[in-house]
């Protein structure tokens, strides 16, 4: 007895040294781009520790003790949420959200379709932690081959006899709207992938009408490692406020794009210099498309951290950071995003129907150096009247990003106003096309995105 | 007694009734679509809240006890 737990504490130590504070979910991926099979994950991580039948609270909380904050960007504490599913009458359900619908977004399918084991493992236990008897994996349905590679992990898990609750994975219609909570609900629930009026929150009436858990798939994969190595050693990253690794989206002008695993609260200039960003750059987009532009001097000493970032009234949102190529205006970029973000209104609630295409128009005017009226004064009006006006968080996220845009490039805002266009957009006129200085992912535009 | 007067923004269909009932409260947008600034409801707007909340087409409107 004794043996066994210190072999196991051997055991504990070792993996604790291997993945260190930065690679943890992402140890092994340089070995192999493709899924880890079930064998090569357990020779990773050790198997998940067993759940003890009548003592499901210790998830909860050590997931608590931890500090876990969920990935999926609002940054709620984790084991708040598991607990007050926990708390609720009857069996629950578990929704791991892998919807990824943030077009500069790619941690959730990185880590997917290398680490599937991880998610899964920890979308298990939690499911044996807050009681659950219904398991849901949401994958956008355009991405088949993801679904497929997240069904095979489920079938090798099947023949181990892994998991008592069987883990089904869908494929939902993909939107910017669609992937937010309670459209994956609504979905799951046989109507629309439309956001749902609040309350009832998730965790009062969810799946079936019963307390639902639903978190990022990122979430999952670090409360599957909380699980066999603890709350201290989880916060041996990170900050206190803050603790753990993320991973992070790092595009624009850099020269290593993509997926990092960080510790939270890593500085955004420790970040730019990680993603190789181009040194003449100025600005930087905090969070994605419902983030916060920021003057890279700005933010460059402060961490990708939720309390540290209010301060210039951004967040880490799902931990993305794109870099604006010099040279490339920041008021097209953004009248580009503002246009599409428009576009992907659920077409429900007033304010954000006919207040995002009003807003979005207002910067299109900017862009083109072609203003009607007064049109700052009139942006400025219609983003705080959208603001905190729709079902869910679309128009605000939306109204967000248009208002850090008028302050982090207030300069090139008031020459595009008084319709002098700024120096990038008139370089743009002189190639005669503005196809070039195009720079932030549009899906439509986008085309094929990259896969394993 | 307190009561907070709250919208439901997807069923509201920007009929405006609520304005013209209660306009101490309510105002609306440039496109029609009800604002709320503050939603706690003074005591002696109360009756006129609750002919709100009874006569919205959309049944958009309710009272809730608590605030939120
Ligand atoms: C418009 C909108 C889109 C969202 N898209 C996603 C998404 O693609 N993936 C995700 O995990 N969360 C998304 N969220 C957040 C979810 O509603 C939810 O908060 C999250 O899945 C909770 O997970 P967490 O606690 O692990 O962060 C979105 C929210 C909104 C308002
Ligand atoms: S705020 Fe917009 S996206 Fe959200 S539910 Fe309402 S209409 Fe849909």
């Amino acid at each position: 007895m004794t043996a066994g737990r210190s072999r196991h504490a051997q055991a504990g130590y070792e993996l604790a040294r291997r993945l260190g504070t930065t690679s943890r979910l992402t140890y092994g991926w340089r070995d192999s781009d493709r899924p880890a099979s079930l064998r090569t994950h357990v020779a990773r991580y050790g198997p998940a520790p067993a759940a003890v039948p009548g003592r499901t609270g210790w998830l909860i909380d050590v997931v608590t003790e931890a500090g876990l904050t969920g990935r999926g960007g609002a940054g709620f504490p984790s084991g708040v949420k598991m607990r007050s599913v926990a708390r609720q009458r009857g069996p629950a359900v578990v929704v791991a959200n892998g919807m990824e619908s943030e077009p500069a977004s790619d941690k959730d399918e990185a880590l997917l379709s290398r680490a599937p084991h991880l998610v899964l493992d920890g979308v298990a236990l939690a499911a044996a932690a807050v009681g659950a008897d219904q398991v849901h994996l949401a994958l956008p349905h355009d991405k088949r081959w993801l679904a497929a590679a997240l069904r095979h992990a489920v079938t090798e898990r099947t023949h181990a006899r892994l998991d008592p609750v069987p883990i089904e994975v869908h494929g939902l219609p993909h939107g910017y709207v669609s992937s937010s909570e309670s459209a994956v609900i609504s979905w799951l629930n046989g109507g629309e992938a439309k956001p749902t009026a609040v309350p009832p929150r998730p965790f009062e009436r969810g799946v079936d009408r019963r307390p639902t858990l639903i978190s990022n798939v990122e979430t999952f994969a670090h409360i599957a490692l909380i699980a066999r190595l603890g709350p201290r050693w989880f916060r041996r990253a990170g900050l206190p406020d803050a603790p753990g690794s993320m991973l992070t989206t790092i595009g624009g002008a850099v020269t290593a794009p993509g997926v990092h695993e960080i510790e939270a609260g890593t500085t955004i200039g420790e970040l730019l210099e990680l993603g190789g960003a181009d040194r003449d750059a100025s600005a930087v987009l905090i969070g994605g498309y419902f983030g916060t532009w920021s003057r890279i001097a700005d933010a460059a000493r402060l961490p990708l951290a939720k309390t540290a970032l209010k301060r210039i009234d951004a967040s880490p949102g799902a931990g993305v950071l794109l870099v604006l190529p010099a040279g490339t205006c920041g008021v097209i970029e953004t009248a580009r995003v503002l246009a599409w973000l428009a576009s992907q209104s659920a077409g429900q609630c007033g304010p954000c129907m006919f207040g995002l295409p009003a807003i979005a128009d207002d910067f299109a005017q900017l862009a083109s150096c072609r203003p009607q009226g007064r049109v700052l004064d009139r942006l400025d009006r219609r983003l705080g009247v959208v603001t905190g006006r729709g079902a869910c968080a679309h128009p605000d996220g939306t109204a967000r990003l248009a208002r850090s845009a008028l302050y982090a490039f207030a300069a090139d805002v008031h020459a595009h106003a008084t319709g002098r266009p700024c120096l990038q957009a008139r370089r743009a006129r002189e190639r005669g096309s503005s196809a070039r200085v195009r720079m932030l992912p549009i899906p439509e535009l986008a085309g094929t995105r990259s896969r394993p | 007694m307190n009561r907070w007067l709250r919208i439901n923004p997807i069923a509201c269909t920007g009929h405006g009734l609520c304005a013209e009932i209660l306009p101490e409260l309510i105002r609306l947008d440039e496109w029609g679509y009800p604002i709320l600034p503050s939603s706690q409801v003074q005591e002696h707007l109360l009756p006129l809240a609750k002919r709100a909340v009874r006569l919205c087409p959309a049944l958009a409107l309710r009272l809730d006890r608590e605030a939120k």
